[in-house]
């Protein structure tokens, strides 16, 4: 039963996101769309001179999945480093909904975490190169 | 199974025997609650024997084999194909070209017409409630030959406003492209009316019948049209297989849109003439078994009086526009019901499409939730989606109230 989707953490995310508005100096921001269900996610980070997400805050409108999912992710990845997002696998991210999802609703369910990898992937870092 | 047109009685309990998924527990046990027609209809048992019999008994290329099988496949996909003519009344057999579905054949006109006839200053006329189907080939034979893209502007309440019509509507308007029905708002156009019209102007008119023509009869000849597509898998037959029909001359005229075997006439080294119609469009190896799967689905649903199956898939929709308007929070979108074919299209607030159908899907009833391919007409409605039920001839009133009372648990999950 996907009843099992509508739990009562994600219906509290979906209603008191964490952390949805804006910074007002973000390091970096961007949004996506998921065409299926018209899903939209802004995600803004601050991210500090060690390379690490300092302060994430998203925005955007869509299923409770997708807004949920933004929320929970916003709350998980403030303090990690950049090199530690850009190795998060997408598992983690649905793992961390602790709800079973189709693959069709899995789309909604990685939206923020697709922004998220887009984000960390551009992030330029002042890591010598080797 | 098909007996001669229209001479059936129609009753829901007896055509629901005739689909064998209807008559079945989904596989996680539930009944199934399907009111997603609009997306794909289910097929009648005589369709799936159709294809059986033709996968299992004389299976071969068409147009091709000098021998049994061949012989027989070819007369079988003739057979379906002026089932399609007198369905939709063109007055010959080679106007009718079977394509891929009605994305298919509205690319052939888009790209063997416009891109072939339109000019710099040319005007191409459509509306938002398309589907993007029926716009986005439009939209790019504009880009690619300079000609501008007009729309017809919608009323509130989601019709074709026709008293805009002769602004849009002028002497560089060189085709129309309109749906017969709308898949989103249910809307049911004037085709006849806009026929009149465009040609009054020396437009074109195409109508995408994907939503239109498995709801009622169709005659081309009656509408005064120069194009109709169509796709068999809405019509209760197989996907992958659709309908091009237009006048011979304006066919003839056309250049072909996908090139290789069977559409040539001649092939030199350097240049190629091509086949007859309906050949010169059907490029390739057809869906063999599909087309002649599409001629059983006519021939079903033939048998019924069209008027008693419109009778009754309306009064689906009268009852979920009751029920729905009952429920507080529900928006329907789309005319009222004498201008709407059996589609209702709705948002529940607070509750997002796309967990409304989730939440439906717990009941065993199957919707559709999205922008049901129509970007524009979502950004005019000002939704990013909506929940769609949509009804065909094998639907039940009792299924209009799970609708219903799916609706209630999903306020109730959501706290609404």
């Amino acid at each position: 039963m996907t009843e099992d989707i509508y739990q009562e953490h994600i219906l509290e995310h979906f209603e008191s996101p964490y952390h949805k508005g804006h910074l007002a100096h973000p390091t970096c921001c961007h949004r996506d769309k998921n065409p299926l269900c018209g899903d939209v996610i802004e995600l803004q980070l601050k991210i500090d001179a060690s390379d690490c997400v300092s302060e994430a805050y998203f925005d955007g409108k869509g299923c409770a999945i997708s807004q949920a999912a933004a929320s929970i992710l916003c709350e998980q990845i403030e303090g990690k480093p950049v090199a530690e997002l850009k190795d998060m696998q997408a598992q983690q991210m649905l793992d961390l909904l602790h709800v079973p999802l189709t693959a069709s609703r899995q789309k909604c369910g990685l939206l923020a975490f697709k922004v998220l990898k887009t984000l960390v992937y551009a992030h330029e870092t002042d890591e010598p190169q080797v | 199974m098909a007996t001669s047109v229209g001479t059936s009685k129609f009753e829901v309990a007896a055509v629901r025997n005739d689909f064998p998924i209807l008559n079945q527990p989904l596989p996680n046990g539930q009944t199934l609650v399907y009111l997603d027609t609009g997306a794909s209809a289910q097929k009648p048992l005589c369709v799936i024997e159709k294809l059986t019999e033709v996968l299992t008994h004389y299976y071969s290329n068409t147009h091709r084999g000098i021998h049994t099988l061949g012989d027989l496949v070819t007369t079988e996909v003739e057979g379906a194909r002026e089932t399609v003519r007198e369905f939709i009344g063109a007055p010959v057999v080679e106007e009718i070209i079977f394509t891929g579905g009605t994305t298919a054949s509205i690319n052939a006109v888009a790209y063997g017409w416009a891109r072939k006839f339109l000019k710099p200053g040319d005007e191409v006329l459509l509306n938002v409630m398309e589907h993007h189907a029926n716009f986005v080939p439009w939209q790019q034979a504009a880009i690619a030959t300079g000609a501008t893209l007009r729309f017809i502007p919608l009323t509130s309440d989601g019709q074709l406003d026709l008293t805009q019509l002769d602004t849009v509507l002028t002497d560089r308007t060189k085709f129309v492209a309109v749906t017969g029905m709308s898949n989103v708002l249910g809307t049911i156009n004037p085709i006849r009316e806009l026929a009149a019209k465009a040609h009054a102007k020396g437009a074109l008119i195409l109508v995408d019948g994907a939503q239109s023509v498995p709801h009622g009869p169709v005659n081309v000849r009656d509408l005064g049209i120069d194009f109709l597509v169509f796709s068999g898998h809405k019509i209760y037959g197989p996907s992958g297989i659709g309908i091009l029909w237009g006048k011979s001359k304006l066919l003839e005229a056309m250049d072909p849109f996908q090139f290789g075997g069977n559409m040539i006439r001649e092939v030199f080294l350097e240049s190629s003439t091509w086949a007859d119609l309906p050949g010169k469009f059907e490029a390739g190896t057809m869906p063999i078994a599909e087309a002649v799967g599409l001629g059983a689905a006519i021939q079903y649903i033939q048998q019924f009086d069209p008027q008693a199956v419109h009778a009754h898939e309306m009064e689906l929709t009268a009852k979920a526009f009751q029920l729905l308007q009952e429920i507080p929070g529900v928006t329907i979108y789309g005319p009222g019901l004498e201008h709407r074919g059996s589609i209702v299209s709705f948002t529940v607030e607070g509750v997002h499409p796309h967990d409304l159908a989730d939440l439906f899907n717990n009941r065993g009833v199957a919707i559709r939730a999205g922008h049901h391919c129509t970007m524009p007409l979502h950004e005019h409605l000002n939704q990013p989606a909506t929940a769609r039920a949509s009804f065909g001839m094998y639907n039940t009133l009792e299924e209009v109230d799970a609708l219903a009372e799916a609706i209630l648990y999903a306020k109730k999950v959501f706290r609404r």
